[in-house]
């Protein structure tokens, strides 16, 4: 077998393992109505998870997501409370701010040969202090128009609801999975990962790759503020602290490495699944407090890191 | 003729890289580009393939004249090149490695199925059977030079630029890489192969090209070459030069100090056996990448044995680690000082009380005053240049630099000490100087291993010379023999390990 996939079957397997342990212990859990809120309370999460995973396969880091989540959801609100715009105009509008946003961090990091940490941690104060300028309040999104959206859902057999944000994350995730795999694109994501000088020897657009990188990145944070605004029907600009740091984990936990090179989109949505997997666990308990999630999630970031460290070791030693 | 350059100049700040230099490479052939450190091969390369701007001369492929601006400028007019180490992405297929950035594609989509098809074609016509869908990493160097090759030849096809291919397979791997060579060669591709085994490029090369301080020294067919004419075009000097010495060459009588019994590493360098004497100076000579360094570092414990013992005055020593070495005595001075010497940002007074402390363990910290003290004695004594002992190294001269590294392990008082190259890049005051204290080090009976690429200098002080080749140790000079001939006939005879004594 090839060792590459490695991670990926463990995470896969380590998803299993958890469902099998929820559900001998509640078998409620295996419904399609937990599955389908699983989907839905994970989607934002899963969304910037996706555009931080192309981050991260190329050796970077993108801090700045959490604050971008949150300053579109507030850009979102004020805008639906003190304009008469339509929510789709207001949305791409917000998608064309975040995806700039992301454009202009990556052009920093390639023309001043900047770390992708300091310039994204700057990145995350500047957005989160722009959603302060515009409102320091919680504002309440109601608008006919997100009424029509939040009710927008797939009945499946068993109580279950595909909600609209979880299907637009299953699309999110099936675009990434292309995007990496399947174009020279993502080919050129995995060659900066696995080292800028053989790129650049190999004709790899470095810079237009590092642009574009942080710019899906930035897409992806947005949409996923988007997708916040309508799963909170608000939007706060303490929202979303941290969740860089959810979606940096996941990516790890699904399998890729956090070094850049390697890695795969789906493990991603599985590395999502888990985290979500262990909230509603706690959730069906009732008695444990929320912070046992973190505590599981450290556990399980330190597994992989071993595992991934280890298969390095293993890979570079069994040579043919 | 398939590749030319004319008279190719290029200047350095404060230094000429190349003095109009003539290349003429025909189809069909293998040309070894040949000359020491900085004798200005890569340059030549680089300016071919245009990762330099040349700043005067002509490039002419086919007859035509070129102007590359990249290196990718180059390969898509035909000229492909392979270097030593990073050229392939480690982490995508060997598929992926061989099409990256021209993808097959169907609907805009890469079709990974016809990629594959394409890789196990293109690695078909190199006897390679592979896994095309496993990463690169998985595969051994050899194999990963050979995917390097067939992508740069595939994406050129005119001129094959090999720079060091053969640096690090083992001897089954190069016969491997050179019928390869051979396939490509009479395909009708020019090969440049740039290498330091004059062994392979004898095997393999039709003709060849000295270079020495960016100047071409010769071009000639290989089959009208001699070893001993190549060994001397490469270090520039002919049999003639002998300049007979005074001084009393009688070899050392004290007792051996350390002696080093099949001491080697696989991969790095053969295993040996040396004896080093008390008050003795042994100098080391060879062509650059004959395993000088590595000698160096395998008896400073900085690469590991994994062959033989060392003994010091017959109790066995472990030499595991530098540490473990300079608590035995040893010291030493590495080649590259900037590197491997030096910290350029600390001042004259911590570089050279780094050894000492080291040695001493942070626990018995060595007072400021003591330190100073320590630093004002080398500086007056091995008349380091500084305005004060407070002064960042890095803004030193490299001679002084040199013997701040000096004072450094002077301060740990060793018993055997290592130079590698202690005259390089200095200027010809501090030259005289410090081969002065090598020898005044050696009269206060310290041991001594001294590697130079200078061979005058190494029969100056020597009282034996230990010759080497291809990453082994193939001759001892003593006594009346040490002469920059014998030195020479040495490094350029065929194989057979000869002794020579007075």
């Amino acid at each position: 077998m090839n060792p590459r996939y490695l991670p990926l079957l463990a995470t896969i397997a380590i998803f299993i393992l958890a469902y099998a342990l929820c559900y001998s212990q509640y078998p409620n859990m295996l419904s399609t109505r937990v599955v389908g809120n699983l989907l839905t309370d994970n989607a934002y999460l899963g969304i910037a998870a996706i555009g931080m995973t192309f981050v991260i396969l190329t050796g970077g880091i993108d801090l700045s997501i959490g604050s971008v989540i949150a300053f579109t959801g507030v850009f979102i609100a004020v805008l639906l409370a003190n304009t008469s715009m339509h929510p789709l105009s207001v949305f791409a509008l917000a998608l064309l701010i975040s995806t700039c946003f992301g454009a202009l961090m990556g052009g920093i990091i390639h023309t001043l040969e900047m770390p992708p940490f300091i310039v994204t941690l700057a990145g995350m104060f500047l957005a989160r202090g722009m959603a302060f300028v515009l409102s320091t309040e919680s504002i309440p999104i109601t608008h006919d128009f997100y009424d029509t959206l939040q009710d927008v859902f797939f009945r499946v057999p068993g109580k279950g609801r595909l909600t609209l944000i979880g299907i637009i994350m299953i699309v999110t995730v099936i675009v990434g999975v292309v995007l990496a795999h399947r174009t020279r694109f993502g080919s050129y994501v995995y060659a900066l990962g696995g080292g800028l000088p053989a790129a650049k020897l190999m004709g790899v657009p470095v810079a237009r790759t590092t642009v574009c990188v942080y710019a899906l990145s930035g897409f992806m944070a947005g949409l996923s503020g988007i997708v916040f605004s309508m799963y909170t029907s608000a939007g706060y600009s303490l929202a979303a602290v941290g969740v860089e740091l959810d979606a940096i984990a996941a990516v790890v936990i699904g399998g890729t490495l956090l070094t850049g090179g390697s890695g795969f989109m789906i493990g991603t949505l599985i590395g999502v699944l888990i985290m979500g997997l262990i909230q509603t666990y706690i959730i069906f308990d009732g008695t444990l407090s929320s912070w046992w999630t973190k505590i599981v999630i450290g556990g399980l970031l330190f597994t992989f890191i071993l595992l991934q460290r280890g298969l390095v070791w293993v890979t570079s030693r069994a040579r043919i | 003729m398939l590749l030319q350059g004319r008279n190719i100049t290029k200047n350095f700040p404060g230094a000429l890289a190349l003095d109009a230099v003539d290349f003429n490479l025909l189809p069909g052939e293998v040309h070894a580009l040949l000359g020491e450190n900085g004798a200005g091969k890569s340059t030549l390369v680089k300016c071919l393939t245009g990762a330099y701007r040349r700043d005067s001369g002509a490039i002419f492929l086919d007859n035509q004249p070129i102007n590359p601006r990249s290196t990718l400028e180059a390969q898509d007019l035909g000229i492909g090149t392979v270097y030593q180490e990073v050229n392939l992405l480690p982490n995508l297929t060997v598929a992926e490695n061989l099409f990256l950035g021209r993808q097959p594609r169907r609907l805009g989509l890469v079709s990974t199925r016809r990629m594959n098809a394409g890789a196990r074609e293109i690695l078909s016509g190199y006897g390679l059977k592979i896994d095309v869908s496993r990463e690169l990493s998985s595969y051994s160097i050899a194999i990963q030079q050979i995917i390097a090759i067939a992508r740069a030849v595939d994406l050129s096809g005119k001129v094959l630029i090999l720079d060091e291919p053969t640096a690090s397979l083992d001897a089954t791997e190069v016969q491997m890489l050179f019928s390869i060579i051979r396939r490509l060669r009479d395909d009708g591709l020019g090969i440049i192969f740039i290498s330091h085994f004059l062994d392979q490029v004898f095997e393999i090369c039709d003709a060849l090209t000295v270079l020495r301080n960016g100047r071409l020294v010769g071009t000639s067919k290989l089959a009208d070459t001699s070893r001993l004419k190549l060994v001397n075009m490469m270090l520039g000097r002919s049999l003639e030069e002998e300049i007979h010495k005074e001084k009393d060459r009688t070899a050392s009588v004290d007792p051996v100090q350390l002696q080093f019994k099949n001491f080697g590493r696989s991969g790095h360098i053969k295993a040996f056996d040396l004896d080093i004497r008390k008050r003795e100076i042994v100098g080391v000579a060879g062509l650059l990448g004959s395993g000088r360094t590595e000698t160096a570092e395998i008896l400073f414990g900085a690469i590991g044995h994994d062959s033989g013992e060392a003994l010091a005055e017959g109790k066995p020593l472990r030499l595991t680690s530098p540490r473990a070495a300079v608590a035995q005595g040893f010291a030493f001075c590495p080649e590259d000082r900037k590197r491997d010497g030096i910290v350029a940002d600390l001042s004259v007074r911590e570089n050279i009380i780094l050894a000492l402390q080291g040695q001493r363990g942070w626990l018995r910290a060595l007072s400021k005053s003591e330190q100073t003290a320590i630093a004002d004695g080398y500086i007056a004594s091995l008349d380091i240049r500084t305005p004060d002992c407070e002064k960042p190294v890095g803004q030193l001269s490299g001679g002084n630099q040199q013997k701040v590294i000096l004072a450094r392990w002077l301060a740990t008082n060793p018993r055997f000490l290592i130079l590698d190259e202690p005259t390089r890049g200095i200027d010809v005051g501090a030259h005289a100087e410090i081969i002065r204290f090598i020898e005044a080090l050696c009269d206060e009976g310290m041991s001594l291993l001294v590697i130079s690429s200078e061979l005058e200098e190494l029969v100056d002080y020597s009282q034996r010379v230990i010759v080497l080749r291809d990453r082994a140790h193939v001759a001892e000079l003593t006594g009346d023999a040490i002469t920059t001939t014998n030195i020479i006939r040495a490094i350029a005879s065929d194989g057979h390990e000869d002794k020579v004594s007075a």
